[in-house]
Order: C-alpha cells, then structure tokens, then sequence
C-alpha cells in the first residue's frame, strides 16, 4: 500500500517516505490503516451474471463456455460463399487490391504447410495457427469484417469446419460443435516456444 | 505489413488528398515556388523554418510525397488548423479576441505535419522528423487498429472484472476517475516498427520507418488497485483484456504484469485520451508491444491460463526461419533508436555544423547511452541524451557535427540500463533467420543507417546493401 510514494517526484519521494513510516509505527500501535489511502474503495458496481455474459464472449483453448449448437461443412460451404469469399476468396486463397484492406496474402486462410521454415513462409488456418478454438472465437468476435458478431453458433461451427475441411485437416462428414472441435489437432499446434529474449548477440 | 508500389502510389495520392481534406488543385513544387510572396493571404509559409530549409519534410515528406506543393492561395488549413487572413504587419491592428476559438486552441495554419497512413488504413505513422523533445502531440500519436475507431459514449461505457476473482466488479469512466491515479510519461511502440526494413530499405522516411513509436504522459489508475477491489482467487495467472471495438481486440497478460506497472488510462497528456488511442479508457503496459495494450478497455477476465486469442497466435507472434518454430508471449520492446534528422529525404544545403539528433528508448528501463557514428559505424562517439532521463519513455540524444561535405553514412546505437545494446540487421537475422515476405519481422532493433550523399541528399541505406 505505500506504493503510491514510488509514483511522486523525486523531491516528494523523502517526505512521503517519512510519511509512512511514521504512519506505519502508528498503524503497528494502534491497528488503524494509513491515512488517506485505503485499500478498499467503495465506489464501482458489483457485476451482475448477466454483465459477465453479455461481454464474456471469449473461448480458450480446451473449448470451455463454448456454445450449445452444431455445424457442418455443407452449411458452412453455404455461409462462406455468401459471407467471407468476396474477401477471403472462393478457393480461401484470400483477394488482392480490395481498397483499405490488408495485402491478399494476409487474407489467405489455407495452404503453407511447410514453407515456415523458410524466408518466404505462408502463414495460415492451415499452416500456422496452433489451435482449432481460436477460429471459432476469432470469427464469432471480428468475422464477416463488415459486420462481425452477427453470426449464429450454427453459422459460426459451420463456417469453422467449411475453412478446417478445405485446409485438410478434418473430415468433410464431421460435425463441428462444443466437444468436438476442442478436440481437433491442428498441423502446427507444437510450432510455438517461449520467448527466449534477451537474445546474446555473438 | 508489406505493400506493394502500385498500393504506395494510391495511397499517396490518397494520403495527399486527405491531408489536404479533398480540395486539391495541384501545382508543381517550381510553380509553387513562382508564387511565394509575402502579399499572398493563406499560403502554406516556405520561410525558413528548419523544415523548409532541409526541404522534403513538412507536408510533402509526410505523405511520402516530392514534386508537388499544394496551391498556396487556396489551400484549406492542414488538419488540426484554422485558416485566418494573414495582416500585411501584424503590429497595425489588433489580434483575434480569446475565446473565439471556442475555447479550445489549434495549431498554426502554418504547420503542417499529420500522420501518414499506410496504404492498407490499419496504421499512422508519427511524422518524427519534425518532432521535438520527446512528446508526440496526441493527434501525432500513431495508431493500430483491427476494427476502425469506434465510437463509444462514456456514459454507456463500462469496464467488467471478472473471473477467478472473490468479487466481480464493474467501473464507469467515473468510478474509475475517482480511485488514486498516476501519471507517468511512457513510450509505446507497435510490434511491427522497422518489420519490413529487416532484409532491405523500403522506405524513404523516418516517419515511415520508425513512425509507429510515440511517447505520451499517461495517467489512470494501477491495474493492481482494481485487482485489489476485486481479490484474486487460487490459480489466477493470466488476465483476458478486452476491447469495445469491431475486432473485439483480446489478449493475455500474464498476472505479475497486472500486479506490477499496468495501468487503466484515461488520460494522454494533460486530457482525455483519444479516441483513436483508446478513449474512454485502455489497458497501459509500459515498455511491452503496444497491441496488448487493449484499447476502448471493455473486460478483464482473470484465469489460470492464456487464451491462445487470435492475436496472441496468427499474429503477434514472431516466426523464427530459421528453425521454423514460432516465439509466443514476445511481449518487450528492446532498446532502440533512430536519428530523426537528418533523416531521410531531406536535404542539408552544404557543408557545415548541424546537430544530429533522435530518439532512443527501451521497454527494460532507462537509456544509458546513445552512440553516433558519422563513418558507417568505424567510430562511435557519445551523444549528449536530454534530461530527465525517465524508465521506459523516449531519451533525446543530441550530438555535434561537422559535415565536410563527402558523402558520409550515420547512425545511432542505444544501450539501456541492462546493459543491452541494439543490434545490427545482421546479428537480427544470424539470430532469427531471414523473412522477405509472408509476415513481419516483429521485434526489429536494428541500428538504422542515414546515407548523405554529396548534394545533402538523406537516404535511408541497409548495410546488406
Ligand atoms: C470485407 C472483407 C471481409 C469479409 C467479408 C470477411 N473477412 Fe475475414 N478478414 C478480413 C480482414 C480485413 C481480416 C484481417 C483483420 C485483422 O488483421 O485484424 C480478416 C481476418 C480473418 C481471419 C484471420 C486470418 C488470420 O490468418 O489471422 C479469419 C479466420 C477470417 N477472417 C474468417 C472470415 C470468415 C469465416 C468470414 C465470413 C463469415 C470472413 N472472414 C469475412 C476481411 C474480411
């Protein structure tokens, strides 16, 4: 609680030192906190469960608080034509020279497996991201670009498995819903290491 | 994010046409300067301020842009000015009456310097070659967004604490207003800065390379004080932040971060943060790459593991080449530097005594030193660094020089208090392995080269050639 001196200037920094300590000795004495800075305030409002749920919207990676409903790659082949193919691309392989939109190639969802460890690597769905949840959490928080959130559970399990299909790395007979897809391996789920900077520089 | 020429080209143009709010008759930079006088009302000044005089800055060098001049007697006001009628002898009659302004001031009419936007519109780059001291003017500061700037009303507004937590809580901008606050003046950079520049020089100015760093004063309210509202359960580790804006941004912090220096701010140099910096309320990590810096702050979520988020995996994090395996968690920003003039695209008008100065800064602490070679890196000598020299904010370095007129390459080296030195390119990708395309280099450090060639020309040069 005395971290508050820290963040005076320098030539305040001695007397609130002072400041404390002496009031650390009477706080010690007399079991009362230090003055003026309590460490509970009573301003804020408890959150209720439903101000959590309508915001906690995010999926780790083993699926938890995923939600009831399923998909296919037959719908998904549906709502992708309709909803992600103007940028991303009928063949996912995304569209270049769309105006205020990144390059094409980083609007390409499949293929590249193998290219990572080269100078001109192609990172995708397919090739790179480490795990399946993430693709129906990152969809169903920014996807379609033009009106991200709009998607149903249904829509959003079936597009994840229309774009897993076609990137090879499930069945097209599979059904997408909360137990299955935390279960789906992706190819590159062992490619990531933790930071090991400072680098030593030979 | 690499571009291509034809997108540059476009964006130029577009840029222009933005800085110069869509009204645009063109005329050439000698026709131009056919038609400096002192009689004509409203023209863009060509006196000799310094970036005039080292020519290629100002307006033109901010939309990566020579050859044209915007007509100086119909030029609209640049962004963040106000056009007024220009006195033959401002002495002879009496100013404009305070408060006509609305009681909120602009820049000078005269001054010209705006963000630069890449082509793809998901960044600004801070113009650093007309910067001064360390502070970047909040409607400098560059930006990043995934979704656009929203707009958010801070009346509706609210900040969500949650999950292995004794008692979840929500804060109003105003709740927040009143707990204990800090202020600190910390930099902030974007991952990406100088990523495209690794294998070659792309781009012509400092404001392109090294745009995406910008130091304001910050003040809000510790993230530990909040936490301390809410209590910690058992296996709290990693805090979700999450933003009110159309990507939803999201991304871990790991807990001792959360406890140490993080803050919520509200507050960007003296006012309400912007709304493209996050207003009303962002997550503040001091010294770590600033997308996890969540911005329009909506949640945070403690638990006892990170969520692998979309951009905590497809992106923001840095591919190593050479063994194919990616970094995760690659929070800090390293020491760093550039010398911000000259620069490139200027031009020195002769041989003679200038100052070069820049910036360095580190997400570990203080600069201990700024190096300046003026000979392709044979020789290194101190620069003089401004003070107060403060943790995890931009240091100006400045260093005397005479230029003898030959062509001549500089370059800054910063160290900071760790004792960790800016590599070179080299060292960058023997470490790393090399990237052309597909990605960015994140993390990109390198020792930044200025050529100046015999005419006074500034150029950005790569030592890989
Ligand atoms: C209007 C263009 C547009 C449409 C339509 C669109 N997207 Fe996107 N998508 C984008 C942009 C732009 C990004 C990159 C956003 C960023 O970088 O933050 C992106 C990113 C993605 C990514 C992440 C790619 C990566 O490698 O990180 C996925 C997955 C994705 N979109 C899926 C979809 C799906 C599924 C749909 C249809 C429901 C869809 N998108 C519709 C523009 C679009």
């Amino acid at each position: 609680m005395c971290t508050r001196s820290a963040d005076r200037p320098a030539s305040h920094q001695r007397i609130w030192l002072l400041a404390t300590i002496v009031l650390l000795v009477v706080a010690a004495q007399t079991g009362i906190h230090a003055q003026g800075y309590p460490t509970r305030f009573e301003f804020g409002t408890p959150a209720t469960e439903q101000d959590i749920s309508a915001v906690a919207i995010a999926i780790p990676a083993d699926g938890a608080g995923l939600p009831a409903g399923s998909g296919d790659y037959m719908k998904g082949k549906a709502v992708y034509e309709t909803q992600c193919a103007a940028c991303h691309g009928t063949d996912l392989m995304g569209v270049a020279g769309l105006p205020n939109m990144p390059a094409g190639t980083q609007l390409r969802l499949i293929g590249g497996r193998g290219t990572l460890a080269s100078k001109n690597p192609v990172m995708t769905v397919e090739s790179y991201w480490p795990h399946a949840t993430t693709l129906f959490d990152y969809i169903r928080r920014a996807m379609p670009f033009a009106a991200p959130g709009s998607l149903s559970a249904d829509e959003t399990y079936a597009v994840s498995a229309y774009i897993l299909t076609e990137a090879q790395i499930i069945d097209k007979s599979m059904v997408l819903d909360a137990k299955t897809l935390p279960l789906i391996e992706m190819p590159n789920r062992n490619g990531f290491v933790p930071d090991p900077r400072p680098e030593i520089f030979k | 994010m690499s571009t291509k020429d034809s997108d540059r080209d476009d964006a130029r143009a577009a840029a222009i046409e933005e800085a110069l709010g869509g009204i645009g008759q063109r005329i050439s930079e000698a026709e131009a300067a056919s038609e400096v006088c002192e009689c004509k009302q409203g023209m863009f000044a060509l006196a000799a301020t310094r970036r005039q005089l080292f020519g290629g800055a100002g307006l033109v060098a901010a939309v990566g842009m020579t050859g044209v001049l915007p007509r100086t007697g119909a030029a609209k006001a640049p962004p963040g000015a106000v056009e007024y009628p220009v006195p033959a002898d401002s002495t002879k009659e009496q100013g404009r009456m305070m408060g006509e302004d609305g009681g909120y001031g602009s820049r000078s009419q005269f001054e010209s310097d705006v963000r630069w936007a890449n082509p793809t519109r998901t960044a600004s780059f801070a113009p650093l070659q007309n910067g001064y001291g360390v502070i970047t003017p909040s409607g400098l500061h560059y930006e990043r967004h995934h979704g656009g700037i929203p707009t958010i009303d801070p009346a509706r507004h609210r900040l969500v604490l949650h999950g292995l937590v004794d008692r979840p809580m929500k804060y109003s901008l105003a709740d927040l207003k009143r707990f204990p606050t800090v202020s600190r003046t910390y930099f902030m950079e974007c991952s990406g800065t100088t990523g495209s520049e690794i294998m070659k020089a792309r781009e012509p100015t400092v404001q392109r390379t090294h745009g995406l760093v910008s130091t304001s004063e910050w003040t809000g309210v510790p993230l530990s004080t909040l936490l301390r509202q809410t209590g910690l359960k058992p296996g709290a580790a990693w805090v979700l932040a999450e933003g009110a804006d159309a990507a939803v941004m999201t991304r871990s912090v790991p807990i001792d971060k959360c406890l140490s220096d993080a803050l919520v701010v509200f507050a960007q140099n003296g006012e309400a943060i912007r709304p493209e910096q996050g207003y009303p309320m962002r997550l503040f990590l001091p010294g770590w790459e600033g997308n996890i810096s969540i911005k329009w702050l909506r949640r945070l979520e403690v638990s006892d593991k990170p969520n692998y988020t979309r951009e905590e995996t497809s992106k923001y994090t840095d591919l190593v080449t050479k063994t194919g395996k990616a970094r995760m968690f690659t929070f800090t920003m390293e020491a760093k530097s550039v010398i911000t003039f000259p620069s490139g695209d200027m031009k020195l008008p002769g041989a003679g005594f200038y100052e070069i100065t820049g910036l360095a800064w580190s997400g570990r602490g203080k600069i201990a030193r700024v190096e300046v070679s003026t000979d392709s890196g044979k020789n290194w000598s101190l620069a003089a660094l401004q003070d107060p020299v403060l943790p995890i904010c931009q240091t100006r370095f400045r260093f005397p020089w005479i230029w003898d007129g030959t062509p001549a390459v500089i370059q800054s080296r910063a160290t900071d208090e760790t004792g960790y030195s800016q590599p070179t390119h080299q060292q960058l990708i023997e470490e790393r392995g090399p990237l052309e395309s597909g990605s960015l280099f994140y993390h990109m450090n390198a020792i930044q080269s200025w050529a100046i060639a015999r005419d006074g020309s500034v150029k950005n040069v790569h030592p890989l050639g």
